[in-house]
C-alpha cells in the first residue's frame, strides 16, 4: 500500500442548519486517482474547496504528504508551501482564466511566484507541450481559445506549480464529448508521466469509470459507499449508489421506476 | 400532418463564410420523440429555435420550416406570436435563468395565455393547476416564487408552462443538462407520460448520446450545420453508418466499457470563418478520400447517412 | 455581468441615437480642451484689464465678443476661464475616482466589519447633497478653488466606491480569482493585478460621466459667488458678474459663458455615456 499523499479525516462543515460536509474521511495514495461522486448538495464541491484551502472546515484534518493543513495560511512561505501541495482545475473554462492575461503570461506569473530565477521560457514551452498546446497558443488571450484549449491552459497552470495532488472539480463537465475525451486522455497521460495524484469530483459515472481507480459516493454530506471503482460500479452495496447507476440513461431504462425509487430513499 | 417539418433549411449569418445551417431536413410526427444530437457549433440549438421563428439578427434563410403545416419563416408577426403561445412551445436548458425570479409561479404559468386573450383568467388558473398536477406538483406552488423551488421542480414548472397553450410541438433544448441524474430521470419520465397523454411531438436537443438513445424514437445527428445521419434510435447506436457518429460513440466514456484511454477524435469542428468544400467531417475522418474532400455527400440509403463511404457492420466490430 | 452605472436622469435622453451627435460632441470637447491649453497665447487681451470707459460694448473689431460690465474682453475671459472651468472638474474626478476605487476595493474584497464601516460612511455622504456639502466647506475654509474641489470630490466618491464595491463582489467569486488564491498569490496581488484591471473600464466610464456633472456643480458654486476668487476668470463667475449686464440690456457677456457651460457639459456627458455603453457592450 503506497504512502497516502492525501489524507482527510473527520471533515465537518456546516452552513447554518445545513450539514454540507458530515464526517468525511478518505485517503488518496501517491499517483492514485480517486473519484468523488454525488449530486448537487452532496457536499463534494465543499469537500474539494476545503482540501484546496478555499474554505475552512469546522472540524477535521487534511494532511498532504504528512503535513497537516489547518486553518488559514499565515504568511507567504505557508501560502506557497500549500500551493505546492494541492492545485485545482475548475469546471467553467470560460471563467477560470483572467480574460486580460495571455496564456504565456499566466504561466510566467506562476513560475515567477514559485520558482524565481529559473529559466521560465523553457519551462513554459515544456508545459504547453505537455498539455498539447502549440507555441501559437502562447500569445493567445482566453477569448481566442476554445473551451477545451482553455481547460488545457488551466491544467498547465496547475501543473506549473508541481503539486502532489490535483483536484479536478467537474473539470470536463462543460466540454463537448469529443473534447472531453481528448482532455481525459491527456489527464491519464499526465498521471502516468508525473505520478501526480488526482481527486476527481464529478457527477458523471462514465467519467468515473474511465479515469479513477477508487471512488467514494457522497449524499447529503456523508459518504455512503467507497471502494475500487470497478467493484462499486459493477456491484454496488448502498441503495443510493444503485439509484445513481440506474439513473444513467441507456436503451431500455425505466425512468418511472427511478423516480419512484428516488422518492422512496 | 407532421408537428414539425423542416425542408431544406439554410441559414446564413453575417460575418460567417459558410451557412450556419446547411440544408437541414427534419420531421417530427405528433406523439413522436425525436432527438437532435450534436456538439457545440453543430447548429442543433439554432435549428430548434427556427421552429419558433427565433432567428438571430441579420439571419438570411432559405427553405421552409412548417409547424402544423404553416411556414414559420414567412409568417406575419401576430400569427407568429399566436403560434408561440399555441401550437409550439420551448423548454430551455436552465430553468433558473429562463423564469422571471420576481414573479410568482402562477403568474409565470398563466401570463402568455392571458395576454393573447385566448383564455380568460379563471380558466387559465384552472388549467395551470391541472398542468401542475400533471407534472407532479401541487397547487400551492402557484403562490410561490421561483427562488423557493429546486432545479428539478423549476424545470417541471417550465414544462407545465410550455403545455399551457396545448401545443402540438414541444421543443426541448438540453432540458436536463443542468439537473442531477436522478432529477433528469424524473423529468424524462414526465415528458414520456405527457407525450402519451397529450399527443405532442417532442424535439429533444441534446449532446448526450446515451440519453438520446434511451428516450427517442428517431435520432438526427448534426455536424457543422448539416445532418450527418438519421434513423431509429436503436439502429443508429448499434450500427452507426456515419464515421462521425461512430467516433462520437467511441469517445463517450461509458459504464460498460473498460477503463483507460478513450478513442478521441483529433482536431476540432470546422471554423465558421472558413469556407467548406466537400464533407464537413473529412478533415477529421479516418476513412476520408479525395472524393470526400471535393464533394459534399447527400443523405442517402434506407438508414440515411451523409457519407460517401458509410460504415457497414455494428459498432462493436470497429 | 451587468451592473447599472448611476447617471442622473434627464441627460440620458441625448444618447448618440443619431449618428453625428457623438463625433460632434467629441470634437467640441476636444476644442474646449485645446482652447484651455492654448489660452494664454490665443487670448487677445489681459482678461483682467479693466476699461470702464468701454463697458458693455457689443462685439467690434477690437473685441470680437464684446466686453463685460467692467470693460474686460469677453473672449479673453472665456478662453482663460476654460482653464479654471475644466481644471476643477478634473480634480474632482481624479480624486473621487482614486479614493472611490480604494474604498470600494477594500470594502468589496475584505467584507466583514471593514465593509460595514466603509459602506455606512459612504452612505452618510450620499445623504448630503453635493452642493450643500461644498458650501459648508467653503464657508469654513473661505475662497479658493481647492476647497470646493475637495468638497465635491468627497460628494462624488460614494458613486465610484459603490460601483467598485459591487464589481469587486462579483469578480471575487469568479473561478479565476479562486484559482489565483489556490496558486498562492496574496490577496493584495490578486486585487491589484487581476481584479482592478478587469473592473477599471467600467469605473472609468462612470467617472467620465461624472466630469460633466462636476463641471456643472462647480460653475454653479462660482455663480453663487463661492469658490473661485473674484479676479480669476471662470465661466460660472462670469455669469455671476454678468447679472448687472443683463439688467442693463447687454446680456452677451452673461449668455456666452452660460452657453459654453451647457454645451461643454452636454459634450462631455455624451462622450462619457458613449464610452460607458461601449464598455458595457464589451463586457457582456
Amino acid at each position: 500500500m503506497p504512502e497516502p499523499v492525501l489524507q482527510v479525516t473527520g471533515l465537518r462543515r456546516t452552513f447554518g442548519a445545513v450539514r454540507a460536509v458530515d464526517d468525511v474521511s478518505f485517503t488518496l495514495g501517491a499517483g492514485g486517482s480517486l473519484g468523488i461522486v454525488g449530486e448537487s448538495g452532496s457536499g463534494k464541491t465543499t469537500t474539494a474547496r476545503i482540501i484546496v484551502g478555499l474554505e475552512q472546515a469546522d472540524e477535521g484534518q487534511v494532511t498532504v504528504q504528512a503535513r497537516a493543513r489547518a486553518g488559514r495560511a499565515r504568511g507567504r512561505a505557508e501560502r506557497l508551501a500549500r500551493a505546492r501541495e494541492v492545485q485545482m482545475v475548475f469546471q467553467d473554462p470560460y471563467l477560470s482564466l483572467d480574460p486580460r492575461t495571455s496564456v504565456e503570461a499566466v504561466l510566467r506569473e506562476t513560475l515567477r511566484l514559485h520558482f524565481p530565477g529559473t529559466d521560465h521560457e523553457a519551462r513554459i514551452r515544456e508545459l504547453l507541450d505537455q498539455v498539447g498546446l502549440g507555441t501559437r497558443a502562447a500569445d493567445a488571450l482566453p477569448r481566442q481559445l476554445s473551451g477545451g484549449q482553455r481547460q488545457r491552459v488551466a491544467i498547465a497552470r496547475a501543473l506549473a506549480v508541481q503539486p502532489a495532488v490535483l483536484v479536478l472539480d467537474e473539470a470536463v463537465a462543460a466540454l463537448d464529448v469529443s473534447v472531453q475525451a481528448q482532455v481525459l486522455n491527456l489527464l491519464a497521460d499526465i498521471r502516468e508521466q508525473t505520478g501526480i495524484g488526482y481527486l476527481f469530483i464529478t457527477h458523471d459515472l462514465g467519467v468515473v469509470r474511465c479515469v479513477t481507480d477508487e471512488v467514494i459516493v457522497m449524499r447529503h454530506g456523508r459518504i455512503v459507499e467507497s471502494g475500487p471503482t470497478g467493484r462499486v460500479l459493477a456491484d454496488p452495496e448502498h441503495p443510493y449508489t444503485r439509484l445513481l447507476l440506474e439513473s444513467v440513461p441507456r436503451p431500455g431504462w425505466d425512468p418511472d421506476g427511478i423516480a419512484a425509487a428516488r422518492r422512496a430513499l | 400532418m407532421n408537428a414539425l417539418d423542416i425542408q431544406g433549411l439554410r441559414l446564413q449569418l453575417p460575418g460567417s463564410a459558410r451557412p450556419v445551417l446547411d440544408g437541414v431536413d427534419l420531421t417530427v410526427a405528433p406523439g413522436e420523440t425525436v432527438a437532435l444530437v450534436g456538439e457545440s457549433g453543430s447548429g442543433k440549438t439554432l435549428t430548434s429555435r427556427t421552429a419558433l421563428g427565433l432567428l438571430p439578427p441579420g439571419a438570411v434563410t432559405e427553405g421552409r420550416v412548417l409547424v402544423d403545416g404553416q411556414d414559420v419563416l414567412t409568417m406575419a408577426p401576430d400569427r407568429l406570436r399566436a403560434l408561440r403561445t399555441g401550437q409550439a412551445a420551448m423548454i430551455f436548458q436552465d430553468p433558473g435563468a429562463a423564469i422571471n425570479p420576481l414573479r410568482r409561479i402562477g403568474d409565470f404559468l398563466t401570463e402568455s395565455v392571458r395576454l393573447t386573450g385566448t383564455v380568460n383568467a379563471a380558466d387559465a388558473d384552472r388549467r395551470a393547476v391541472e398542468l401542475l398536477d400533471a407534472v407532479g406538483l401541487g397547487p400551492e406552488l402557484l403562490r410561490r416564487y421561483p427562488g423557493q423551488l429546486s432545479g428539478g421542480m423549476l424545470q417541471r414548472v417550465m414544462i407545465a408552462a410550455a403545455l399551457m397553450g396545448d401545443p402540438i410541438l414541444l421543443l426541448a433544448d438540453e432540458p436536463t443538462t443542468a439537473l442531477d441524474v436522478t432529477s433528469q430521470a424524473e423529468v424524462v419520465a414526465l415528458l414520456g407520460r405527457l407525450r402519451a397523454r397529450f399527443g405532442t411531438g417532442l424535439l429533444f436537443v441534446t449532446h448526450d448520446l446515451g440519453l438520446a438513445a434511451a428516450i427517442s424514437d428517431r435520432v438526427y445527428v448534426m455536424y457543422a450545420g448539416r445532418i450527418a445521419e438519421t434513423g431509429p434510435a436503436a439502429a443508429l447506436f448499434d450500427r452507426p453508418r456515419h464515421p462521425y457518429t461512430a467516433a462520437l460513440l467511441a469517445s463517450t466514456p461509458r459504464l460498460e466499457a473498460p477503463s483507460g484511454r478513450l478513442a478521441a477524435i483529433d482536431g476540432q469542428p470546422p471554423d465558421l470563418r472558413q469556407e467548406l468544400t466537400g464533407c464537413a467531417f473529412a478533415a477529421r475522418c479516418l476513412h476520408a478520400t479525395e472524393l470526400c474532400r471535393e464533394e459534399a455527400p447527400a443523405l442517402r440509403g434506407t438508414h440515411p447517412a451523409a457519407c460517401h463511404h458509410p460504415l457497414e457492420g455494428s459498432r462493436t466490430d470497429a | 455581468m451587468s451592473v447599472a452605472l448611476t447617471r442622473r436622469p434627464g441627460l440620458g435622453r441625448l444618447k448618440a441615437a443619431r449618428a453625428p451627435l457623438h463625433p460632434i460632441c467629441l470634437g467640441f470637447a476636444a476644442l474646449v480642451v485645446l482652447a484651455a491649453l492654448l489660452a494664454p497665447w490665443l487670448s487677445p487681451y489681459d482678461p483682467n484689464a479693466v476699461d470702464l470707459g468701454n463697458a458693455l460694448a457689443g462685439p467690434s473689431s477690437d473685441h470680437l465678443l464684446g466686453v463685460d460690465a467692467a470693460g474686460r474682453d469677453t473672449l479673453s475671459r472665456l478662453l482663460l476661464g476654460a482653464r479654471t472651468s475644466l481644471l476643477g472638474p478634473l480634480g474632482v474626478v481624479v480624486f473621487s475616482t482614486v479614493a472611490g476605487i480604494a474604498v470600494g476595493l477594500a470594502a468589496g474584497w475584505r467584507g466583514g466589519w471593514l465593509d460595514s464601516v466603509l459602506s455606512r460612511s459612504t452612505e452618510l455622504v450620499f445623504a448630503f447633497p453635493g452642493m450643500l456639502l461644498a458650501i459648508l466647506i467653503i464657508s469654513v475654509y473661505g475662497e479658493g478653488l481647492l476647497a470646493p474641489v475637495i468638497a465635491l470630490a468627497i460628494a462624488y466618491l460614494p458613486y465610484v466606491s459603490r460601483l467598485t464595491r459591487s464589481l469587486v463582489l462579483a469578480e471575487r467569486t469568479r473561478p479565476y480569482v479562486c484559482a489565483y488564491q489556490v496558486q498562492g498569490h496574496s490577496a493584495l496581488q490578486i486585487c491589484l493585478r487581476h481584479v482592478l484591471p478587469n473592473i477599471a473600464p467600467i469605473v472609468l466610464a462612470q467617472s467620465a460621466v461624472n466630469f460633466g456633472y462636476a463641471l456643472m456643480d462647480l460653475a454653479g458654486l462660482s455663480f453663487l459667488g463661492l469658490g473661485v476668487p473674484a479676479l480669476t476668470p471662470d465661466w460660472g463667475r462670469m455669469v455671476f458678474d454678468g447679472q448687472t449686464a443683463i439688467q442693463h440690456g447687454y446680456p452677451l457677456s452673461a449668455i456666452l459663458p452660460c452657453t459654453l457651460i451647457v454645451l461643454t457639459v452636454v459634450a462631455f456627458n455624451v462622450v462619457g455615456e458613449r464610452w460607458a455603453d461601449q464598455v458595457a457592450r464589451r463586457t457582456t
